[in-house]
């Protein structure tokens, strides 16, 4: 007991004030990323043929989140003079057009339905789907429930069955062989739905883009509400996404 | 000549060298050396100039090597040597050859074979999964069975288990896996080499430094590149973080699984700042990026090197204290021990591998077995334990989480000093073949690789240890009760994604 009690004082209160503040992310983490648009356009190609995603959209100097890995190779190359990786972690955007982007994103807010802030503003049960990523997503999303972040204050919890979720949060890029139970997850959870992607894997496929065993794109088999990239997203991240989305 | 080869952990041979034996000489050899305590470390099949052949690599206190030309069927080696068990099915499937009298030949992963051959298992690809199996059945008036999965209850990846039970009690579990499957190693071999080190560290993301030093290291081998001491340091230190990170992660876990609450989500706490640990090294919480071949993307600046020093400094006591409530907890332990057991008997037929190879009294580590990195300069103990439970599957971990906290301030004492890379792809020399093992956090990664007269990749194996170590699982669940399950699942907390690949 006395063993109990003293962890707990060590322990003391860890819950982070996020939204309200945001808590300080070491500088070497990759964010959202700015462009400068008069980088010269021989740069930009440098870039993009260094770029193991091939996310960089040469003609509209733009980076394409869903594809990007955030390893930072553009970044490196170009020494900030084309890309730029910032600490804003709330990367998060409602279409999947939106995720190209310069820089400049849309407020996820405004973009936010907002028959799904009636609904699921005060109540959001997720059933998360793992779909052949590599688990750090999987990872990521777990620690929400870790007191650091305590998803639960917000009225948003992880629950067992689809039949009791409003949500299906999915990560990974959906190979050949989980499709179907994707798919039997994603009917199981009753109207009015909403569909969460999480992870570049999810978004495009990610580091396994051009697999035949995968799918490019989890837009392409069921209508995505959300989308939420990185490699894997920051926790902090996925918190932005759900708590913007739906809050 | 010795009909199979000593080679050495990240050093290239050239492929002439290997040894090439006809059929009969192979597999008698390799039965030999892992029926007298050898084991395996990869067993896979390849194509070479329209030729398919075998390369076994095992492992007694040195790596061997030697391979032959692959007949279109041969009598298993699985029927008196259960660690080419998995290797052999995995063979059939990736490449449509017949272990003849495999006693449980089914499909790994479920996906179509690599040279059009018939399938092995009777399989119709253009269908979804589930493929033509059975799972194996007991019979009996009170029996039952329990099929759970692909989808599971918590936020864990995708896996099918079926259990056979009487009441409670579970007498064989079977698992099935192959959901997570992206097709890495055909990927491998037609991904532009700038994506290559990205898919390594791709291949389960909690061991993304262990798979992501294996590839470097290959690479590094295959085209003499030098790795200065200090990108050596940095890497051997990500390493120790991984498995800090994980280790803690899995602990607070197990505490939740026998509803110990406090602990479990203090360690769930500490979990993240290990994690957060790895990105103030490189900016991601699972590292990657850091490890290319040829060194580190990212140095250990004083400021960087002071700040984890402080982080460790303040972290070590709450482990330690948080150890100590979990391991003195009357409640922990009268679940913990017992539990799941694995006799090292069983242990050694199956081949495991890691901490939970070393729970049940295989003292196997590859830090100290062939050290690579900083480690040959480090004193990796032996971490035994003898009853082989949850119980000693968690202490080993209690164990490890010291040391690797111990293993790192000793690194950050003083500078370290290394040249980054960016990690381009050098031109790789032809017909060279190359191995490299490290210790992960759950046990031995290794990724071979062999080059063709061009210098292209002519195949590339990747083994996570989860291969070895998801029959020790099974086993661990025989005669246990069921409703332990969760607690066995998360003492080994093996990989989908490493062993689908």
């Amino acid at each position: 007991m006395l063993t109990i009690l003293k962890n707990r004082l060590e322990q003391g209160y860890r819950t982070c004030n996020y939204p309200k503040e945001k808590p300080a992310v070491f500088p070497r983490y990759r964010g959202r990323p700015v462009i400068q648009k008069t980088a010269d356009p021989e740069l930009v190609k440098t870039c993009a043929d260094a770029c193991p995603q091939n996310a960089i959209v040469v003609e509209k100097k733009k980076i394409d989140m869903g594809r990007c890995i955030f390893c930072g190779t553009c970044e490196r190359i170009s020494k900030g003079a084309f890309v730029e990786f910032t600490g804003d972690f709330e990367i998060s955007t409602a279409t999947k057009a939106d995720l190209v982007t310069d820089g400049d994103l849309p407020s996820l807010a405004q973009h936010a339905k907002q028959h799904f802030k009636k609904l699921f503003g005060r109540s959001l049960q997720l059933r998360q789907v793992s779909a052949a990523g590599c688990n750090a997503c999987e990872a990521d999303l777990n620690v929400l429930a870790t007191p650091f972040f305590d998803l639960a204050r917000f009225g948003i919890n992880f629950v067992a069955s689809p039949r009791h979720a409003d949500a299906i949060v999915v990560t990974g890029p959906v190979s050949r062989n989980m499709k179907t139970a994707l798919l039997q997850t994603y009917e199981a959870v009753p109207e009015p739905k909403a569909v969460i992607a999480v992870g570049s894997c999810t978004l495009t496929g990610g580091p396994f883009y051009e697999s035949p065993e995968i799918t490019p794109g989890l837009d392409t088999i069921l209508p995505v509400d959300l989308f939420i990239p990185g490699c894997p997203p920051h926790p902090l991240t996925n918190l932005h996404g759900l708590l913007t989305f739906f809050k | 000549m010795k009909p199979f080869l000593e080679i050495t952990n990240g050093k290239k041979v050239s492929r002439d060298t290997i040894p090439h034996l006809d059929v009969d000489t192979f597999c008698d050899n390799a039965l030999h050396i892992v029926q007298n305590g050898g084991k395996v470390v990869h067993f896979f099949a390849y194509e070479d100039l329209g030729t398919t052949k075998f390369l076994a690599v095992l492992r007694t206190d040195v790596l061997l090597a030697a391979g032959c030309d692959a007949p279109e069927s041969y009598p298993s080696l699985t029927r008196t040597c259960e660690p080419f068990h998995l290797f052999e099915r995995e063979i059939a499937e990736q490449f449509g050859i017949l272990p003849q009298g495999h006693p449980w030949l089914k499909m790994v992963r479920y996906h179509e074979n690599m040279r059009q051959m018939p399938d092995v298992f009777n399989n119709d690809y253009t269908k979804d999964i589930p493929g033509n199996y059975e799972y194996y059945q007991v019979d009996g008036d009170e029996i039952h069975e329990v099929a759970v999965g692909p989808v599971h209850a918590g936020v864990i990846e995708p896996g099918h288990f079926r259990f056979n039970c009487i009441g409670e009690r579970v007498l064989h579990l079977e698992i099935q896996l192959g959901y997570q499957h992206r097709g890495v190693e055909t990927l491998l071999l037609k991904a532009a080499a700038k994506r290559l080190p990205i898919l390594a560290e791709n291949i389960a993301g909690d061991t993304t430094i262990g798979h992501g030093l294996c590839m470097a290291q290959a690479v590094e081998a295959l085209a003499s590149l030098q790795v200065d001491d200090g990108a050596k340091i940095i890497r051997t230190i990500a390493l120790e973080l991984e498995r800090l990170a994980n280790h803690i992660g899995d602990l607070g876990a197990l505490c939740m699984d026998v509803a110990f609450q406090v602990p479990a989500n203090y360690f769930g706490r500490i979990r993240g700042d290990f994690l957060n640990l790895s990105l103030l090294l490189c900016g991601n919480r699972f590292g990657k990026g850091l490890v290319r071949p040829g060194g580190v993307r990212f140095s250990l600046e004083d400021d960087v090197r002071k700040t984890l020093d402080e982080r460790i400094r303040e972290l070590k006591p709450q482990v330690e204290h948080v150890l100590a409530l979990i391991f003195g907890a009357s409640t922990v332990r009268a679940r913990f021990e017992g539990c799941g057991r694995v006799s090292k008997k069983d242990a050694d037929h199956l081949g495991l591998v890691g901490f939970a190879g070393r729970a049940s009294g295989l003292a196997y580590d590859a830090r100290r077995c062939f050290p690579t990195e900083h480690y040959p300069h480090l004193t990796i103990g032996e971490n035994a334990k003898s009853s082989g439970d949850v119980y000693d599957r968690a202490r080993v971990r209690y164990d490890e989480v010291l040391q690797s906290i111990d293993i790192i301030q000793s690194l950050i004492d003083k500078p370290v000093d290394t040249q980054t890379v960016e990690g381009i792809m050098p031109v790789l020399p032809p017909s060279s073949f190359v191995v490299t093992v490290n210790e992960g956090w759950r046990g031995e990664v290794s990724h071979a690789l062999l080059t063709d007269e061009a210098g292209g990749i002519l195949r590339y194996k990747v083994k996570d240890p989860s291969f070895h170590n998801w029959n020790g699982l099974a086993m661990a669940l025989r005669d246990t009760g069921i409703s332990d399950f969760p607690l066995n699942n998360k003492s080994f907390n093996l990989s989908y994604c490493g062993f689908d690949l």
